[in-house]
């Protein structure tokens, strides 16, 4: 058995070939210091770029303009607005646990730029932290923001907020299963948790390899980021804003950029295992992993200016019916055909016979499940007393 | 498997006045257990102008713009309800030409409140704003085509006792040509995008059913009432105005569930089209509104005057004095009896759910609580 | 088109069955007593006239008395009828409540008792609609000002 490295070996397992010559490998403090500034400055830029993306975007879809008038074309519109947060009242409720209130937007937040520790941004092995559990860390900490979305909404003591707070646990818990389920398919072909390791094993991209699981994966990260269809948490025609009502100022800020970090952070892992991370010809890797990005993120805000929103039960119904069971089929042939599939050059076939179970798989469950009705019967106080 | 016993206590939340999609100022206050609802008690009044009272100290003709007052997004129709049972009670006789143009305009404003009620009903099931945004574009239309009859663009109060305020001018003949002509592939364009979707179907086939027997019972009427199967339409049942001269299908549901209901908005928007088309090419030249005194008195006696307004029987009950001003004027407000059996709609729902079948009674405010 | 039955054709008819609840009858209306309003009304709807349908309840002021207005139609046989009743004195006026034969006139029953202060014996819910719980008086009377 291998010795137990030590901590400080294991998070800055520094892999130096992708960085320049002159990188002060041997000085880990240095080099997390440079990564840990360069993961959050890119990570806030890209919420900016998101928010600016998404709000234009989403006003062609509804032939509208959008922010147009911040800056040309509208590109300080986010400066603006965060000015204006800056600015406002900071509104406690009287009713509120006063200490988890103002807790809760940090924990929302704080997780999703802690996700960008391991993904290898900036090019091969470039990143704060080649995990070689990297998997792991980013499951386990991409599903703490939900602690946040939860203490938001039991502190504000309003009931829209804890009913979107059930809500949120109920939805994170469920659909963190066909997530990590669907992760095990790549995982299985790539043979490493690492993600610098995956992006490494990814000749043919993952999405084609995989494709089942990266629909899977795509419809769980929208459920676990809370974006359309699965937006029950802040289902603006039900609970009003959801666990953020009682928010205002800079929390609601933080909030604000919480939701879209972690839709910055599912796009780029969702990039980084299914897309080839920052793979590709003649542009430098991180401008890549940006255009990749952004093609994730405008699938799902094309979604979200589409689709309407599923019922609470049928998000669960979704998840724990078909996705949860696709992706465990999903992981099984992944595992058959690495056994028996000799890997190199052939695997191209792979990829046509893949794309054809998954469709095949999609059909039957489409056939099989059903989402509609619902109707619960219930007994009104008079009733159960006589 | 044994069902075990665990114990869950209900809370009360009171949805409105000031929660997003209780359309206006509409408070329910509704008993959950978890998110399944228990129990709904619709609570009016935060609207209530006094219009009734009010109408009694005015004139006839000084009441017509109160109307516009009552169903805010169908002005147009109470205007017409109105002064039709005005005329009916003073045996005022409307030009043709009158007539017709109120045709127009009243199925005008019927799409124009169809498109609202599709439109927010599809944002209630969660679509962020793009299906209603599209139905916004071709309100746009219908209210600018008002706005150049009556330079209105919401309370128009365009129609007088015996006629119309204003004849059209000659430029809006052909905008309405064109409107009529490309409306229906605007149609289209939302039943495409809407319609087939898997997730509205998911979210309103067999949504609150409401079965035939209690829809007549509970009095509920227009696109509410049709869509349980209950084939019935003031226009063709209790014709009135000119509506025995145009050749036009009345919509019915098989279910009475949500999505019966928007399918009924949808084709009935379309019947819309085909009726102004027919009136377009048959309207007369001549007088817009018959020479009477400024002052209408009508004869002592009471009328009831109904007309199917987008959101179901409009109705007006007058008492005369043969004064100058009414001794009693009362509305039939339709979405305020259609709320009847919220109650029984939504019990056992969701909260979701509760939403979307609220939304899709399709009420406005203004008449509920007058 | 609608059929508005002659008053005095169904006031036989009614009277016929419950002798003694008929006021008064003319071309369009039928007027029955109050204290005979709920089996009339009953009659209406379950006999050969199938009023099935309460297109609208209101009321008015005479001062003398006060007249409740049941516009009643049947969707079955497309026809109309107008049927009142009146009440006499002002102190407590009240009528027997019509919501056990049609649910339509739950919230119009409440809102002629919260607007004309006519209460509606047997109705399930009565209490004011449109105005608040302790609002003075009922605005829609003649002698409110």
């Amino acid at each position: 058995m291998a010795p137990i490295q030590s901590a400080e070996q294991t998070v800055l397992a520094i892999r130096p070939e992708g960085l320049p010559a002159f990188w002060p490998a041997d000085n880990p403090w240095l080099h997390a210091l440079v990564f840990i500034v360069a993961s959050i400055a890119f990570a806030l830029v890209m919420v900016i770029v998101f928010i600016y993306v998404e709000r234009r975007g989403v006003a062609r879809f509804q032939l509208r303009l959008g922010p147009n008038r911040a800056g040309p074309e509208g590109v300080l519109q986010a400066v603006a607005d965060l000015i204006k947060l800056l600015l406002k009242e900071d509104i406690v409720p009287r009713l509120a646990d006063k200490v988890v209130h103002l807790l809760a937007p940090i924990v929302a937040t704080v997780p999703a730029f802690m996700v960008f520790a391991v993904v290898p941004l900036w090019g091969d092995g470039a990143m704060l932290a080649d995990l070689n559990a990297g998997v792991l860390y980013f499951i386990a900490i991409s599903s703490f923001g939900v602690v946040g979305v939860f203490m938001a909404g039991w502190a504000s003591s309003n009931k829209y907020s804890l009913i979107s707070a059930m809500r949120g646990v109920a939805q994170m818990v469920s659909y963190e299963i066909p997530l990590v389920m669907a992760l095990l398919g790549v995982v299985v072909f790539a043979g490493t948790l690492s993600l610098n390791g995956i992006v490494d094993a990814q000749s043919i991209p993952f999405a084609l390899l995989q494709p089942l699981a990266a629909v899977i994966y795509f419809l769980a990260m929208s459920a676990e980021i809370n974006r359309t269809p699965f937006d029950l948490l802040e289902a603006e025609s039900e609970i009003i804003a959801g666990y953020h009502t009682e928010y205002s100022g800079m929390k609601f800020a933080l909030f604000y950029v919480a939701e879209y970090g972690h839709a910055v952070a599912g796009a780029a892992i969702f990039a980084t295992f299914f897309l080839g991370g920052w793979k590709g010809p003649v542009l430098p890797p991180v401008l890549w992993l940006v255009i990749k990005m952004l093609v994730v993120f405008f699938v799902g805000f094309w979604a979200r200016a589409t689709l309407p929103r599923l019922r609470v039960d049928q998000v669960m119904g979704l998840g724990w019916k078909a996705l949860l069971p696709l992706a465990v089929i999903n992981v099984l042939i992944a595992a058959v055909e690495v056994l028996f599939w000799p890997s190199g050059t052939t695997q191209w076939l792979l990829v046509p016979i893949n794309i054809a179970i998954g469709a095949l798989l999609v059909f039957l469950w489409s056939r099989t499940v059903s989402l509609r009705g619902g109707r619960v019967e219930v007994r009104t106080r008079a009733e159960v007393k006589a | 498997m044994e069902a075990t016993e665990t114990r869950t206590e209900p809370f009360v939340i009171n949805l409105g006045p000031h929660h997003p999609s209780t359309h206006g100022v509409f408070r329910m206050r509704v008993t959950f257990d978890g998110e399944v609802v228990v129990d709904v008690e619709p609570m009016f009044g935060y609207l209530h102008r006094g219009i009734e009272k009010l109408a009694e100290g005015r004139t006839y003709t000084q009441i017509i713009p109160l109307t516009d007052r009552l169903d805010y997004l169908a002005s147009m129709t109470n205007n017409w309800g109105y002064v039709m049972a005005v005329e009916k009670l003073a045996g005022v006789p409307v030009p043709e030409r009158a007539e017709y143009l109120r045709v127009i305009v009243g199925e005008m404003m019927r799409i124009s409140s169809h498109l609202l009620a599709t439109g927010f009903l599809i944002n209630e099931l969660g679509a962020f704003f793009t299906p209603l945004m599209y139905m916004y574009r071709e309100r746009e239309k219908i209210l600018d085509l008002f706005d150049m009859l009556c330079g209105q663009r919401l309370t128009y109060n365009y129609m007088r006792v015996g006629g119309v305020s204003h004849d059209p001018p000659p430029e809006f003949w052909p905008a309405v040509k064109r409107f009529v002509r490309e409306m229906p592939g605007y149609i289209d364009e939302y039943e495409g995008l809407v319609t087939t979707n898997e997730i509205v179907l998911a979210r309103t086939k067999d949504v609150g059913v409401l079965s035939k027997e209690l829809a007549i019972n509970a009095s509920a009427s227009g696109p509410f009432l049709r869509a349980t199967g209950v084939d019935w339409d003031l226009r063709r049942d209790d014709t009135y105005s000119i509506y025995d001269r145009f050749k036009f299908d009345i919509p019915v549901g098989t279910n009475g569930d949500v999505f019966d209901r928007y399918m009924c908005r949808i084709q009935e928007m379309r019947q819309c089209c085909r009726i102004i088309e027919q009136a377009l090419q048959q309207i007369p030249r001549g007088e817009f509104r018959a020479r009477l005194p400024h002052l209408v008195r009508p004869p002592a006696g009471e009328v009831y005057g109904h007309i199917e307004a987008p959101r179901g029987e409009l109705g007006f009950y007058l008492v005369s004095d043969n004064s100058i001003a009414p001794y009693r004027f009362h509305v039939r407000p339709s979405t305020m009896i259609n709320l009847t059996t919220l109650r029984d709609l939504t019990i056992g729902w969701k909260l979701a759910d509760l939403i979307v079948i609220f939304g899709s009674i399709d009420v406005v405010l203004g008449e509920i609580d007058r | 088109m609608t059929v508005a039955l002659v008053g005095t054709g169904v006031a036989e008819a009614v009277s016929k069955s419950i002798p003694g609840s008929i006021l008064a009858s003319d071309e369009k209306t039928v007027v029955v007593s109050a204290d005979k309003l709920y089996p009339a009304a009953e009659f209406l709807k379950t006999s050969e006239f199938a009023f099935d349908y309460l297109a609208n309840l209101t009321s008015a002021d005479y001062l003398d008395y006060f007249e409740v207005v049941y516009h009643l139609v049947s969707l079955k046989k497309n026809h109309s009828l107008v049927l009142k009743t009146r009440i006499y004195g002002r102190e407590a006026p009240a009528v027997a409540s019509v919501v056990p034969l049609w649910r339509g006139a739950e919230l119009q029953e409440r809102e002629v008792f919260d607007l004309m202060g006519i209460s509606f014996e047997g109705h399930p819910n009565l209490k004011r609609i449109l105005l608040w719980d302790g609002f003075p008086g009922h605005p829609l009377r003649r002698d409110y000002l």
